[in-house]
């Protein structure tokens, strides 16, 4: 099997690259999705705040979706559900199966990978006690609880206040739970303001910050949670310990960038953001594989996946009609003081188009500050910010002029 | 008698900003509420609005048949106010769907007779 582009992952960064691949002119286009349907996580999210940037109106995450899959079937895309891929390599051969096909090896002049990202389990935050049912992965629970149709449980501890504990906090206080509290192992939530007032004040749903899940109570079902106030160096702090009777357990613990496919192919990867270094057409170290979206560093908004993967695509279409980029001058960007990470890692500045976006995260809240990027030490561009959040993913758009050719490290940092 | 005047801290969600703003009842105001704490002008809308009739755009699902999956997601397609979410939750959840469903279709017209209809947020096709 032939095609010009493979797109391994159906969720909406592979459905933006595909589409916009095929606008820029690529021909024979596959998207290879291991669920039984396109859309990815979108379609259990089904609360609404989704699409303001890209299509100036808020839509729910089946809506966001849907919209994304009519243009792919307009657009004749093959697609193949049910399909897992094993393996890619250097040589953009991919071996994947399916029971339909069997064990199929597809050559592709490119490939984007748009994989994802998955939780962070009970396993990776080491929880002392039992290994009683009970304890799910919020956003196990809510794929279980929205599109499956089962309750997970009645009274409820989530530990972590990033976007899908918060979302997943009100649906069950929705559904009919008691949502007793939410614990926070840093001293700020990590979601949205906006979640934290329309998903826990709204239902009166505590949240306590600088607090640790440090005992599960029960056997066979969860039974109780301990939570415990941790100090500044995160240790538990003695006689802080408040113990909720409860049946279930939701942990909100951070998403990881599902990349074992490409470090199989041998793409060099960023230990910061845990997905591949990128240059600034989204382009991996190995010529002709992109990546896109939440596979490459974890965003907290799908506008800005779909954004981002459409550059990936265009740039994959491009790389087919054998338009290559130009290697001869290349950039690195760097994170100074205050920012946890930069992507992309390189810029090949003879192929940035007429601006460069640079996304990144701070590392800690920040009150009127500026973002500074930096030129070889010397400052060529900052902007205000009356707040930071590391919740919050920051953009920078620099006009090409600005960056000039010679410059071998941009930087950016928090002042 | 005097009525007591009300007053209300809440985080404004207009912007990322967040600003913590005091919404507080007041007889001299033209609006009839004095705000504190917001850094612009919009801060002053959402909070008055939060005090005096907030509303909700509510999200869930309804029980569907012959489709793929169990359940089917809908909202509101406008917002309600915010005290009739939990009596909207339990009209919603008395539905059953058949499929085929065509994201938009209306599954519940003029819930609570507020005006607010519920749609369907997603199709679903009729599995043979």
């Amino acid at each position: 099997m032939n095609y010009d582009i493979v797109v391994v992952g159906g969720g909406p960064a592979g459905l933006a690259a595909a589409i916009e691949s095929r606008k820029n002119g690529a021909e024979s286009i596959l998207v290879i999705e291991r669920d039984r349907e396109l859309g990815g996580i979108l379609q259990q999210c089904i609360h609404n705040g989704f699409g303001l940037v890209v299509f100036k109106e808020e839509l729910t995450g089946p809506e966001y979706a849907e919209r994304f899959i009519d243009e792919l079937s307009r657009e004749n895309i093959d697609y193949k559900l049910d399909t897992m891929v094993l393996e890619i390599n250097k040589d953009k051969q991919i071996l994947a199966m399916n029971t339909v096909d069997g064990l199929v090896n597809i050559q592709a002049k490119a490939i984007v990978l748009s994989m994802g990202c998955r939780e962070r389990t009970r396993g990776s935050i080491a929880i002392p006690g039992y290994r009683p049912a009970g304890v799910f992965n919020a956003g196990t629970a809510q794929r279980y609880l929205n599109m499956e149709g089962y309750m997970v449980g009645k009274r409820v501890v989530i530990l972590g206040s990033g976007d899908i504990g918060l979302i997943m906090a009100r649906r069950m206080t929705l559904e009919g739970a008691k949502v007793l509290v939410v614990a926070e192992l840093m001293p700020f939530s990590g979601g949205l303001t906006r979640n934290i007032v329309q998903c826990l004040d709204d239902y009166d749903i505590p949240l306590k910050l600088s607090h640790a899940v440090t005992d599960i109570k029960g056997r066979d079902r969860v039974e109780g949670v301990v939570i415990q106030k941790i100090d500044e160096n995160f240790k538990p702090i003695p006689g802080t310990e408040i113990e909720y009777e409860c049946d279930t357990l939701l942990l909100s613990v951070g998403l990881i960038p599902e990349n074992e496919l490409s470090k199989g192919a041998g793409i060099e990867m960023d230990s910061k953001t845990s997905g591949p270094v990128v240059f600034e057409s989204m382009e991996t170290s190995i010529e002709g594989i992109f990546a896109c979206g939440n596979v490459v560093h974890v965003h907290d908004i799908v506008d800005f996946v779909t954004e981002e993967s459409r550059h990936a695509g265009k740039a994959a279409a491009k790389f087919v009609l054998e338009v290559k980029a130009d290697n001869n001058k290349i950039i690195e960007t760097e994170a100074l003081s205050g920012i946890g990470y930069i992507v992309p890692q390189k810029v090949r500045i003879n192929s940035v188009d007429d601006k460069l976006s640079l996304f990144m995260r701070v590392r800690s809240v920040y009150h009127d500050a500026k973002l500074s990027v930096k030129a070889d030490g010397k400052e060529i561009y900052s902007v205000k910010k009356m707040h930071l959040a590391p919740g919050e993913m920051e953009r920078i758009d620099i006009k090409k002029e600005l960056i000039g050719e010679n410059v071998g490290k941009l930087t950016v940092e928090v002042i | 008698m005097k009525e007591t005047l009300k007053e209300k801290e809440m985080i404004c969600i207009v912007c990322p900003i967040g600003c913590h703003i005091n919404v507080i009842e007041s007889n001299e105001s033209e609006d009839g509420y004095e705000v504190e704490g917001n850094k612009c002008p919009r801060g002053k809308i959402y909070g008055i609005k939060e005090i005096t009739s907030p509303t909700r755009v509510v999200s869930t699902t309804v029980s569907i048949e012959n489709a793929f999956l169990k359940r089917l997601p809908v909202k509101t397609d406008n917002p309600v106010p915010k005290e009739l979410i939990f009596e909207c939750m339990k009209v919603i959840n008395e539905v059953v769907v058949k499929a085929p469903v065509k994201v938009g279709d209306i599954i519940i017209e003029n819930i609570l007779d507020t005006g607010v209809n519920i749609v369907a947020t997603r199709s679903m096709n009729e599995i043979k």
